[in-house]
């Protein structure tokens, strides 16, 4: 019998483990949340003024996913994810000048300008992609597992897909051999309701995608992914389940992606409506704001002030990004094969 | 006559056979409700209902797997791999089950299946949204390999296709749906509807698949090109001043080897030009048969010109992308060959 239960409630303020952590800690949830946000506007301008071409897909709305599973990981664990990642390598700790100068293909985007907005790694953040295919990166996540378990390491790949993706043939084969091997991985599914143009319930017969893994006695919990707190309660459960040996986890994220799905998008799948009182409601930044200042950590000073340095890093990172040389024409063929 | 872009030119071809044959269905990622995330299959759910034009979950194994098992049960299947990047989940079903059914069950069962998926690069996709598939398809004996480069042509071609007895990859080169796009990113796009190959006919006609078009003649060299290259090719032919004759291959697969044959023979010279990788590329192939059927003709080396052996860059778009500068390099060298 499957075990995937609905496990994670809402977290209790006052017992959260959010009131264990530090004010300074809840402080940078909070402004790396603002980062992520104020950087993909910044994007969504660039891509505007013709400066970033092609595909780039804006991870606004679901900040607090990214942020709150950062906040548990360990030291050595891995990322990796899909196309709208942007917000995970920002998480992740990469230069926002780095990634911001990918995105407009210069020499010092963190590929050389060669991988663009859905293609990005950084070995030092542990980052390992970027993957434009969509649920390619599912089973090479599981493969870090396995090379975590191979080598003995403590750490733990968190696996980021979508909705959409969870409905890939390879993400099975994957958690079937993650449930076989009791890999150390945690399949986080962003689930922000919508495959492109595609709801949930017109692309999965099984709208409770924390119950992925059932067929391979996977545990999963479904999360309110709009709540930094309640994803950081479930992250730090799920990889604390992986990290002692206990195999897979799914962690279902209910959340929602304010913007098109890429810069392309006619959005005639939802209303307006909709998306605004997804906005007005269930923000994971003004929520978790509140909730800071409910707690009388909000002072208002220190809000401006990470709101100017937060304003100042994204601007240097789009002139950075604007101004950046392109890459030697001579890089065209660098990084096919090792070099002889 | 009306005139249509690509887009409107190919979902005109899906309607025709989807209003013709009740055997004849479409499915795929976002094809029903979005409409396709070009808007090839616009207005096909709302008027031929959900049983006819349906979404799938995102799964093009599942998709093309589901396709052959209808085509083998004699239906008409029209899937959509929304980028042809997506298609490798879906290789092993095209080449082990959709390719050999016919010969390993000698010709009781077949996948009459068409699979179309937009190509090629030109609009900053970077790695996984650029690719040229073609040769990974003509490779593989028991497929046929579809590009068109007009709105005439795609519309002909796919009900061509739809109507084909055997599976057919019919590859849709997205840098020319809404214009002929012929390299020169630096000047506004011309429309469709400037080009005589827009006027397309509302009802059924097809292009028969196998057949070239030439569409410049020319006495000195013959340039081989399909897709958004034919465009480049034209372009780059004007520019050159050279008086080349220009091939559309329309079908890679059934290759329409006399139409080629008959212009090398007459030109004694040819340059080849595909977006794809250059090594083991289409035009290696094509090479190789202009060379066995034409040798004592040429009186010059076979030039190609392609994409870069490297994944397609985000950063160099048009240095990858074999533009009319180095087309016309390539006609001036086999012309002082």
């Amino acid at each position: 019998m499957a075990r995937a239960s609905k496990a994670a409630p809402k977290p209790d303020p006052k017992t959260a483990e959010g009131m264990t952590a530090s004010p300074d800690e809840q402080f940078a949830w909070y402004r790396s949340m603002l980062l992520i946000r104020r950087f993909e506007e910044r994007a969504g301008q660039l891509y505007g003024m013709g400066l970033i071409g092609g595909f780039c897909h804006l991870y606004i709305g679901q900040e607090a996913i990214a942020v709150g599973m950062q906040s548990i990981a360990h030291s050595g664990d891995q990322v990796i994810t899909g196309y709208r990642d942007h917000g995970h390598m920002l998480a992740a700790g990469m230069d926002p000048r780095a990634v911001m100068a990918e995105l407009t293909g210069r020499a010092p985007g963190s590929a050389r300008g060669k991988g663009g907005s859905m293609h990005m790694f950084d070995v030092q953040a542990g980052f390992y992609g970027g993957h434009g295919i969509v649920g390619a990166q599912v089973p090479i996540g599981t493969g870090l597992a396995l090379a975590n378990k191979y080598r003995g390491k403590p750490n733990v790949c968190f696996t980021y897909l979508g909705d959409g993706a969870a409905n890939q043939g390879q993400v099975f084969e994957a958690m079937n051999m993650a449930a076989l091997w009791k890999l150390p991985v945690v399949y986080v599914i962003e689930n922000n309701q919508y495959a492109m143009g595609t709801s949930v319930e017109r692309a999965t017969a099984e709208t409770h995608l924390y119950r992925r893994g059932a067929a391979f006695n996977i545990e999963g919990a479904e999360v309110d992914g709009m709540d930094i707190e309640a994803v950081r309660d479930a992250g730090a459960r799920a990889a604390e389940h992986a990290r002692s040996g206990g195999g897979p986890f799914v962690l279902e994220m209910k959340t929602y992606r304010y913007r098109g799905h890429s810069m392309s998008d006619p959005a005639k799948y939802r209303t307006r409506e909709e998306v605004d009182e997804v906005r007005k409601t269930r923000d994971p930044i003004d929520h978790f704001r509140e909730r800071l200042e409910a707690r009388g950590l909000g002072d208002e000073t220190r809000f401006k002030d990470i709101d100017a340095e937060v304003k100042k890093i994204v601007a240097d990172a789009a002139e950075f990004a604007r101004t950046a040389p392109e890459p030697d024409p001579r890089e065209l063929y660098t990084d096919v094969y090792a070099e002889a | 006559m009306p005139t249509m872009n690509m887009i409107q030119a190919l979902n005109s071809a899906l309607d025709v056979k989807l209003n013709d044959d009740p055997n004849v269905l479409i499915f795929g990622e976002d094809v029903g409700y979005f409409g396709g995330v070009f808007r090839v299959t616009e207005g096909l759910q709302k008027k031929y209902g959900a049983t006819r034009c349906f979404d799938a979950p995102i799964a093009e194994g599942g998709i093309v797997a589901a396709a052959i098992g209808m085509g083998a049960y004699g239906l008409r299947p029209v899937v959509e791999i929304q980028f042809a990047d997506y298609i490798y989940p879906a290789y092993d079903q095209l080449v082990s089950e959709a390719a050999r059914l016919r010969y390993r069950s000698a010709g009781d069962f077949t996948a009459p299946l068409t699979v179309r998926s937009p190509y090629g690069g030109g609009i900053f996709g970077g790695q996984t949204h650029s690719q040229s598939v073609e040769a990974l398809f003509t490779h593989v004996a028991g497929l046929k390999t579809v590009i068109p480069s007009t709105p005439y042509d795609a519309k002909g071609l796919l009900i061509a296709a739809i109507e084909d007895d055997d599976p057919v990859i019919f590859l849709e080169p997205k840098r020319i749906y809404n214009g002929p796009f012929d390299g020169h990113h630096e000047r506004p796009v011309q429309p469709w509807s400037k080009h005589p190959a827009s006027e397309v006919p509302e009802g059924r006609y097809t292009v028969p698949l196998g057949q070239a078009a030439v569409v410049r003649e020319g006495a000195d060299v013959t340039v081989l090109a399909y897709g958004t290259m034919v465009h480049v090719a034209l372009a780059s032919a004007a520019e050159a001043g050279v008086d080349a004759e220009v091939i559309d291959l329309r079908t890679l697969i059934p290759l329409d080897i006399e139409t080629v044959q008959a212009s090398v023979k007459k030109t004694g010279r040819c340059v080849i030009v595909h977006e794809a990788t250059r090594t083991s590329g289409f035009g290696a192939e094509l090479s190789a048969l202009v060379q066995e059927h034409c040798f004592f003709h040429l009186e010059a080396p076979i030039e190609r010109v392609t994409g870069w052996d490297t994944p397609y860059p985000h950063a160099f778009e048009w240095d990858y992308f074999p533009g009319p500068a180095r087309v016309i390099a390539a006609l001036r060298r086999v012309m002082e060959g």
